[in-house]
């Protein structure tokens, strides 16, 4: 499902002391098949965009009591806000919200804080049994079954026991299958790696590659880990003051550092040491992935050897 | 002075089997001023450690020391308390109060400091973290690093000689982090305040005079940070990623090249050209 975003604006308490204008006019196109990065600071509109991809925000034209503003004489109209999910049109009221939510999985900041169920398997099932209710229980049981191998954990040893009773890189991993178990074909995380370890970290970007290869089309994820960035990332757009700055591959991307800095952004290490080493005289064209970095310099070096 | 010394210190989480333990025999000291950080991955016993350290938990063997006090001594708990603060991970589970200075107030109304003190409290506190002109704001319009500036300045209007940050900025944004790192420097310059950090984040370990490496409820590694960092092959043994310059600086070395280990850029950058120049010739 492409995702498509023209003139998204969002405020937030509209119409009171504390109106808070937290998308200013979003263009954006991710299309299917991305593994996507969002980047900008806090407070830059990153999350309330994300929110709208499964309308738990929604633009005010689709809510049930919308209904259009009368125009002023001379007052020039408001411009169109546009935003697609695949076929879903989120600005009409009339879409099936419902469907659409099952189609597009959501995972939130520390999602270990929204288990609640008695065990594993009813945590995991909980998304099934308001999306697919027509399933019968067997097929539930493979369902969550498929969804906790998937993201790593044992089925037959985990199901019955308590999520609260588990590691806290263990209950993340709960969460997550608890949201794709309702296969959605485009799944979007906010900052799915934060607060683990090193090592945590490393394990959660290499589920979602796996869950990008074989279970969900697109993956979204809004990082402020530019390393995480641009050694995962297909393309990202950068987020400022309710607003996409620039949506580029990684490797374009951190080229505009300058631009980057001033938005108080930063850049990953290997652009950084790029930048260094420019300095010096050394140029190293690299994609900024580690590997492909550590490739070039090598390459650069084993270049100059030849020369002797 | 030492600020705090441990002395075989065991503990578990349940009267189960050997290897339950959380620490098993770990000694160790701070001496007084002295910005401490502890590493190791989830689960190696540095938060419960920490947790020890004001009583929080209770050893099940061996000897905590806060200041020369004897820690499992009843008599002392509420001294060993107000020596020792700690700033916890989640800045939205530290706030009590529906405004910014009755939350600072908390700490020290509850252990009987006077009105007119508590006032002068709250200034130097707020002033200590640099949020002075939010004093009479709500923590819930404040963003993840001012609430944790707010959490340090609750833990400091009761005047501690300790501070523990237990993983408190990892759910800060790098603009978040920046601020905390700032103010829990300019303490332990300034105010010569003894800082125990326990963090993920290499760059914030790096800031630490010393540093200690957990595992399985051990200290494995003790040292300066930068000289902990160039062991690669430890720091992997010890399930710790390595910080990103060094394995980049290891992973050019594994393709021929001669670069020494550091853990900072700008070396790793001289390293690398020193290399290339030599092959010019």
């Amino acid at each position: 499902m492409r995702i498509q975003a023209e003139n998204l604006t969002f405020t937030y308490s509209p119409s009171s002391p504390f109106a808070t204008y937290a998308l200013k006019g979003v263009f954006l196109t991710i299309e299917e098949g991305e593994f996507f990065g969002i980047i900008g600071h806090t407070g830059s509109g990153k999350s309330t965009f994300v929110q709208h991809l499964n309308a738990l925000l929604k633009v005010p034209s689709a809510e049930k009591k919308y209904k259009p503003k009368k125009l002023k004489k001379g007052e020039t109209p408001p411009p169109q806000i546009v935003l697609k999910v695949g076929d879903y049109d989120l600005t009409d009221k009339k879409t099936d919200f419902k469907e659409l939510r099952s189609k597009v999985g959501m995972v939130f900041q520390y999602p270990e804080y929204q288990l609640f169920a008695e065990n594993v398997f009813e945590d995991v099932a909980f998304g099934l049994k308001n999306f697919r209710p027509e399933m019968t229980k067997e097929e539930v049981e493979r369902a969550v079954e498929d969804a906790l191998t998937i993201v790593g954990l044992d089925y037959a040893e985990i199901k019955d026991r308590s999520p609260f009773d588990l590691s806290g890189g263990q209950k993340r991993r709960v969460a997550i299958a608890g949201v794709i178990v309702t296969k959605p074909e485009v799944l979007v995380l906010d900052e799915p790696a934060a607060g683990l370890d090193p090592l945590g970290k490393k394990e959660i970007m290499e589920l979602l590659h796996k869950l990008h290869r074989e279970w969900c089309k697109t993956v979204i994820f809004v990082s402020h880990d530019m390393d995480e960035i641009s050694e995962n990332c297909t393309r990202a757009a950068v987020f400022s003051e309710g607003q996409v700055k620039f949506v580029d591959t990684p490797k374009n991307l951190f080229q505009r550092e300058d631009e980057l800095r001033q938005l108080g952004l930063d850049v990953p290490l290997t652009a950084k040491l790029t930048a260094l080493l420019r300095e010096k005289g050394i140029v190293i064209d690299s994609d900024y992935t580690q590997r492909d970095f550590c490739e070039k310099v090598l390459q650069y070096y084993r270049e100059r050897e030849e020369q002797v | 002075m030492q600020a705090i010394n441990f002395e075989n210190v065991k503990f578990s989480y349940s009267d189960a089997e050997e290897n339950a333990f959380a620490l098993r025999d770990v000694s160790f000291s701070v001496e007084e001023g002295e910005f401490l950080a502890i590493l190791g991955h989830n689960g190696s016993g540095k938060s419960t450690l920490a947790r020890l350290i004001n009583k929080l938990l209770e050893p099940d063997e061996g000897k905590i020391t806060v200041f020369g006090m004897d820690v499992s001594d009843p008599k002392n708990t509420f001294e060993v308390r107000k020596s020792v603060g700690i700033v916890f991970q989640n800045p939205d589970n530290q706030m009590v109060a529906s405004i910014v200075e009755d939350d600072v107030a908390f700490g020290p109304e509850n252990i009987g400091v006077e009105r007119e003190e508590i006032g002068r409290r709250i200034d130097y506190a707020l002033d200590a973290v640099g949020m002075q002109a939010f004093r009479h704001g709500t923590p819930t319009r404040l963003s993840g690093g001012q609430k944790q500036r707010i959490a340090i300045a609750g833990v400091l209007a009761i005047k501690p000689k300790i501070i523990i940050m237990d993983e408190s900025t990892a759910m800060l944004d790098p603009r978040g982090r920046k601020e905390v790192m700032d103010v829990v420097l300019k303490l332990n310059k300034e105010e010569k305040l003894t800082v125990i950090m326990i963090t993920h984040f290499m760059e914030e370990a790096l800031l630490a005079d010393r540093a200690i490496v957990m595992n399985r409820g051990e200290i494995v590694m003790q040292g300066a940070p930068k000289e902990i960092f160039s062991r690669e092959e430890d720091l992997e043994t010890y399930n710790l990623t390595l910080p990103a310059v060094s394995a980049i600086s290891k992973a050019l070395r594994a393709g021929g090249m001669d670069v020494q280990a550091t853990v900072s850029l700008e070396e790793l950058a001289k390293e690398i050209e020193e290399c290339v120049s030599k092959r010019k010739i």
